[in-house]
C-alpha cells in the first residue's frame, strides 16, 4: 500500500509534489473497490436471502411481513454483486476468467438460486391466492441455494480453487455456515423491522444462527492458513502475530457480546433493536479483513497477482474517475432509500 | 457436443430472454412518467388507476429483467473468457459505467417508485419515476454502445494481441451506434404500445368499460400508430449504414450470392449455402437495388466478394423477413385501431381479438431483428478483431449442456408464468377495476397511511 505512493519530494519553487505510480497504484485500488463491494454485497443481500431462508420456519401469516422488511432494498442490495462481478470483469479481465471457469457450476447454482427468489419475490404477490404457497417454497428454496452456493464458492476459493473430494467436502462445510450466518443477518434484521410475537421469534432465530456462523468462521479461519503455506507464513511470524492478533480477538469479543446481549431482547421501548445487525456486520467486515489480508497480493490464489491481473492503466483510470464521481453519489441515495423506508414494517394484510 | 456450439446456444438463450424484459422496462417507464403526468396535470383518477395497473407490469418485468441480467454479467467470464483478455480494456469501461451510472440509478429508487408513494411528496415519487425510467434508458445506451462496438469496432488500435483504447468518443460513439440506440429505443416504445394495447382489448372483450381501460387502450394504440413508420424509417437508415460498414451483413439479409446492378428484392426463398443460390425465390426485379442505392442499375455486394467470411444466410436472411414482416403488420393494425378511434367509434371484435396477439408483436420483431444483428455478425464476435471461436472457454461440453437444459427449463417455465400472471392481472382488473398497486406482499401500500416526519 505504501510502496504504490511514493511521494517524489521535489523543491521546485519550494513547493512538494506527490507524484503517484499509476500502474502500481490503479489495481490496488480495485482490488480494494471490489472487496468493498463485496462486502458490502454480503452484509445487505446477506439480510434478504436470510430472510427467504427464514421462511421455511415462519407461520404463513407471519411471510408478507417479512417479505415487507425487504420489499424496497432487494433489487438494489443485489446490485452489488452486478458492482463486484463487474469490478472482478472490468479490473481484471484475466482473473474473471480464471475463477469463474473454475467455478462454474456452483456459479450457476447460485445464479439459479437468484433468479427463482428474484422472481419468486414478484410472482407470490400477483399469481391468484391459491398459488402462492408454491411460490413462498419458491422463494424460500432459491434463497437457500444462492446462499449455500456462495458458501461453497468461498470454501473453494479460500483452499485455492483446489479440486478434489478434500476441497468439496470443505465447500459443503463453508456453505451452510455462510447460509448460517446470512440466516443469522437475516433474523437480527427481522429483531429491527418487526415487533411483537415476530421479533420475539426472530430473536431465537438469531441465537441458533449464530451457533452455526461462529462455527463457519472458526472453520474458514483455520483451513485458510493450513491450506498454504505462505498465508500461514503471514499469519504466524512473530511481528505480525502482535497487531494481527486484536482482529480474532475482536471477532471473538463481538460474537459473545452479541450472544450475551441476544438473550435480554427484545427491549421494552424495543431499544437496541439494530444492535445485533450492527454487530453482525462488524463481524463480516473483521473476517473479510481477515481474508484480505490472507490473499494480497493475489486475486487468483497462488496464481495470479492482482497486477498480473489487471486491465491496462489507461482503461482503470478511465472507470475510476467515474467510479469516484458515481460511487458518493449512489451511497447518498441508497442511504436515502434506507431512510424513507426506516421505521418498523407494517403489517400487510391480503385481500 | 461440442462447447462451442453450446456455449453459443447458452448465450443466445440466456441473452434473448433477457432482452424481452428491458425492451419492455425501458419504453414502460416513460409511460408511467407520462400517466402521472397526466394524472398531475388533470386531476383525473382513471390515469393513476392506469398507472397503478402498469406499475405492476413494470415490477414484474423489472425483476424478471433484473435476474437475467446478473445471469448476463456472468456469462461473460463463464462462457468468452477470451473476450475479455482480447477486448477487455474496451467493453470493461463501457460495462463499468452502465453498472454505476444505471444500475444503481433504477434498482434504489424503483423501491422508492414502487412502495413509496405514500412516504414521499408526490413530487419525489414522480421524480423517482422519472430517474427510474432514465436509469433504463441508461443502460441500454451503454450496452448499445458496446455492442455497436463489437459490430463496427474503431477508436482502438492492438498491442500485443489485446485492444487498447485510443478515443474514447470514438469508441462510444461508432459508426453503427447512433442507428441502433434509436432503433431498439423505438422497438421498445413499439413493443410496450402493443402490449398495452393488448391487455386493454382484452378486458375490453372481457366486458371491462372503465376508462382507465380506455385511457390505457388509446395510449398504446397512439403510441403504436406513431412510431411505426418512424421505426421502418429508422431501420432503412440503419441499413444503409450497415451497407457501408458490413455489406456482407446485408448480403446475407438480402440472400444476394453475386456483386451486381439490377438487384432483386427477395420476398421469399430458401437460401442455400451449398450451391449459393436461392430456391423457390419469389422476388421484385430491381428492388434491392432501389432500396439499397436509390436507383435500379446501383450496384449492390454480394456474398461473393465475402466467400468464408460471411454469416450463415439463411438464418440472417429469415430472421430479418420476420422482423420486416412483423413491422409492416403493426403498421396495419395500430392505423386501422387509430383511424376507428379518430372517428370516435368502438373498435370492431374482430381487430381486438387481432390486437390481444398482437401484444406479442414487438417481442417476435425486436428477438428476430437482434437475431439479424448478431448472426450476421458472425464469425466474428468482435468484427475484424476476434473471432468467437477462440474466444470460448475451457468448460467441458457437458458442463456447459446440463446448465443449458437447466436454464431453458427454467426460462420456458419462467415466460408462461410471466404471460400467465399478465392475462390473470387483466381478467382481475377486468372484473374488480384497477387496484393499488401489489407493493411487498399485498395489495396495499397506497392505503397505508403516511408515516409521520421522524
Ligand atoms: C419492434 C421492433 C422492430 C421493428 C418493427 C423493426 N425492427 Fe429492425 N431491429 C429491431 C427491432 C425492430 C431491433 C431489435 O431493435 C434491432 C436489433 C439490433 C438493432 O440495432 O435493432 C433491429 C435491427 C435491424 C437491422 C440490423 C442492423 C444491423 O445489424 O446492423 C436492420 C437493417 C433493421 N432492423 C431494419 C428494419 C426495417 C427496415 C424495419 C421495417 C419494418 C424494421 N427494422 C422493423
Ligand atoms: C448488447 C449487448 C450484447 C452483447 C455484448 C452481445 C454479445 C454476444 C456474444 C459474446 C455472442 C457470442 C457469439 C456467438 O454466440 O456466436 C453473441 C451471440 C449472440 N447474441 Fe449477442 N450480444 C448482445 C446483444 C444481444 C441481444 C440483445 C440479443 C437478443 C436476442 C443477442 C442475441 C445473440 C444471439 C442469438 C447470438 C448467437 C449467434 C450465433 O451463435 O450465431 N445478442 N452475442
Ligand atoms: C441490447 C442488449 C441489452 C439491453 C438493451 C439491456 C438493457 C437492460 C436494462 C434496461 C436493464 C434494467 C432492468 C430492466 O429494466 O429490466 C438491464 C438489466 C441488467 N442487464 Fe441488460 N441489457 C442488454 C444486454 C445485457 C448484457 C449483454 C448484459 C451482460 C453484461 C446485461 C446485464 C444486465 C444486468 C446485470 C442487469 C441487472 C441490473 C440491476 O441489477 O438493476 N445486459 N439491462
Amino acid at each position: 500500500m505504501i510502496a504504490a505512493i511514493r511521494p517524489h519530494q521535489r523543491y521546485a519553487k519550494g513547493t512538494t509534489i506527490m507524484t503517484v505510480d499509476w500502474p502500481t497504484a490503479l489495481p490496488l485500488i480495485f482490488a480494494g473497490l471490489m472487496g468493498l463491494s463485496i462486502l458490502i454485497y454480503v452484509v445487505l443481500d446477506g439480510f434478504d436471502l436470510g430472510i427467504g431462508i427464514l421462511f421455511a420456519a415462519a407461520a404463513d401469516h407471519e411471510k408478507d411481513t417479512m417479505i415487507g422488511t425487504i420489499g424496497p432494498f432487494w433489487d438494489a442490495n443485489e446490485t452489488w454483486l452486478v458492482l463486484a462481478a463487474g469490478l472482478l470483469l472490468v479490473a481484471f479481465p484475466l482473473a474473471h476468467g480464471v475463477i469463474l471457469t473454475a467455478l462454474y457450476l456452483p456459479v450457476f447454482a447460485m445464479l439459479f438460486g437468484l433468479i427463482l427468489r428474484g422472481v419468486a419475490f414478484d410472482f407470490r404477490a400477483k399469481v391468484p391466492v391459491h398459488r402462492k404457497g408454491r411460490w413462498n417454497v419458491l422463494f424460500c428454496a432459491g434463497s437457500l441455494i444462492a446462499a449455500l452456493s456462495q458458501g461453497y464458492m468461498l470454501g473453494v476459493y479460500v483452499l485455492g480453487l483446489r479440486e478434489g473430494a478434500g476441497a468439496i467436502g470443505f465447500g459443503f462445510l463453508v456453505a451452510l455456515c455462510l447460509a448460517a450466518a446470512y440466516t443469522a443477518m437475516g433474523a437480527a434484521w427481522l429483531i429491527y423491522k418487526t415487533e411483537g410475537a415476530l421479533q420475539e421469534k426472530a430473536v431465537r432465530w438469531l441465537r441458533s444462527a449464530l451457533v452455526l456462523t461462529v462455527l463457519g468462521m472458526g472453520a474458514v479461519s483455520l483451513a485458510t492458513p493450513l491450506a498454504s503455506p505462505r498465508i500461514f507464513d503471514k499469519w504466524f511470524e512473530f511481528p505480525a502475530m502482535l497487531w494481527l492478533a486484536p482482529l480474532p480477538l475482536a471477532t471473538a469479543g463481538l460474537f459473545l457480546v452479541l450472544w450475551l446481549r441476544s438473550a435480554t431482547l427484545p427491549h421494552p421501548q424495543d431499544r437496541h433493536a439494530l444492535l445485533p445487525f450492527c454487530i453482525l456486520s462488524v463481524i463480516f467486515a473483521l473476517g473479510f479483513a481477515g481474508l484480505a489480508y490472507s490473499f494480497y497480493p493475489y486475486v487468483v490464489p497462488e496464481k495470479l497477482t492482482i497486477w498480473q491481473a489487471a486491465a491496462a492503466p489507461e482503461s482503470l483510470a478511465i472507470i475510476l474517475a467515474g467510479t469516484l464521481f458515481v460511487l458518493p453519489v449512489i451511497i447518498f441515495y441508497s442511504i436515502y432509500a434506507y431512510r424513507v423506508f426506516g421505521g418498523k414494517a407494517t403489517d400487510l394484510s391480503y385481500d | 457436443m461440442d462447447p462451442l456450439i453450446l456455449s453459443r446456444i447458452q448465450f443466445g438463450a440466456n441473452i434473448s430472454f433477457h432482452i424481452l424484459f428491458p425492451t419492455i422496462t425501458i419504453a414502460l417507464g416513460w409511460v408511467l412518467l407520462f400517466f402521472k403526468f397526466a394524472y398531475n396535470r388533470t386531476g383525473n383518477d382513471a390515469w393513476m388507476q392506469a398507472y397503478f395497473t402498469w406499475v405492476k407490469v413494470f415490477a414484474l418485468s423489472f425483476a424478471l429483467g433484473v435476474v437475467s441480467g446478473v445471469t448476463m454479467s456472468f456469462q461473460f467470464g463463464t462462457n468468452w473468457p477470451g473476450y475479455m483478455e482480447t477486448v477487455g480494456n474496451i467493453a470493461g469501461p463501457l460495462l463499468a459505467y452502465e453498472i454505476l451510472t444505471a444500475f444503481f440509478l433504477e434498482a434504489v429508487f424503483l423501491g422508492i417508485m414502487l412502495f413509496g408513494f405514500r412516504r414521499v411528496s408526490n413530487g419525489m415519487h414522480t421524480l423517482a419515476t422519472f430517474l427510474v425510467a432514465f436509469g433504463t434508458t441508461m443502460s441500454a445506451f451503454w450496452i448499445l454502445a458496446l455492442n455497436s462496438w463489437m459490430q463496427t469496432p474503431a477508436g482502438f488500435e492492438m498491442r500485443d494481441g489485446v485492444a487498447h483504447a485510443t478515443d474514447w468518443w470514438a469508441i462510444v460513439f461508432n459508426p453503427s451506434f447512433p442507428w441502433r440506440l434509436i432503433h431498439m429505443l423505438i422497438a421498445s416504445g413499439l413493443t410496450v404500445a402493443f402490449l398495452i394495447a393488448a391487455f386493454s382489448a382484452l378486458r375490453y372483450l372481457l366486458g371491462d368499460r372503465a376508462a382507465s381501460m380506455r385511457k390505457a387502450l388509446a395510449t398504446g394504440v397512439v403510441i403504436g400508430a406513431v412510431l411505426i413508420p418512424v421505426q421502418i424509417f429508422v431501420g432503412d437508415l440503419h441499413g444503409l449504414n450497415t451497407l457501408e460498414h458490413q455489406p456482407q451483413k446485408v448480403a446475407a439479409m438480402e440472400a444476394n450470392w453475386q456483386t451486381r446492378a439490377n438487384v432483386p428484392l427477395v420476398l421469399f426463398a430458401i437460401p442455400d449455402e451449398q450451391t449459393r443460390e436461392n430456391r423457390f425465390e419469389i422476388a421484385v426485379p430491381g428492388g434491392a437495388s432501389l432500396i439499397l442505392k436509390h436507383s435500379f442499375d446501383g450496384v449492390v455486394p454480394g456474398l461473393d466478394d465475402f466467400i468464408g467470411d460471411h454469416p450463415p444466410v439463411f438464418a440472417v436472411f429469415w430472421a430479418f423477413r420476420i422482423m420486416v414482416g412483423t413491422g409492416l403488420l403493426m403498421l396495419v393494425v395500430s392505423w386501422s385501431a387509430a383511424w376507428c378511434l379518430w372517428r370516435g367509434r368502438e373498435l370492431p371484435r374482430p381487430l381486438l381479438w387481432l390486437m390481444v396477439p398482437m401484444g406479442l408483436s414487438g417481442w417476435v420483431a425486436t428477438l428476430a431483428g437482434w437475431y439479424t444483428t448478431e448472426i450476421g455478425r458472425q464469425p466474428w464476435l468482435v468484427t475484424g478483431v476476434l473471432k468467437t471461436a477462440d474466444a470460448v472457454g475451457p468448460v467441458s461440453g457437458s458442463h456447459v449442456g446440463f446448465t443449458l437444459a437447466v436454464y431453458l427449463a427454467l426460462y420456458a417455465v419462467l415466460l408462461i408464468v410471466y404471460l400467465g400472471v399478465l392475462v390473470h392481472l387483466a381478467r382481475k382488473a377486468a372484473a374488480e377495476g384497477d387496484p393499488e398497486p401489489a407493493p411487498a406482499a399485498a395489495d396495499r401500500a397506497l392505503s397505508q397511511p403516511a408515516q409521520p416526519a421522524e
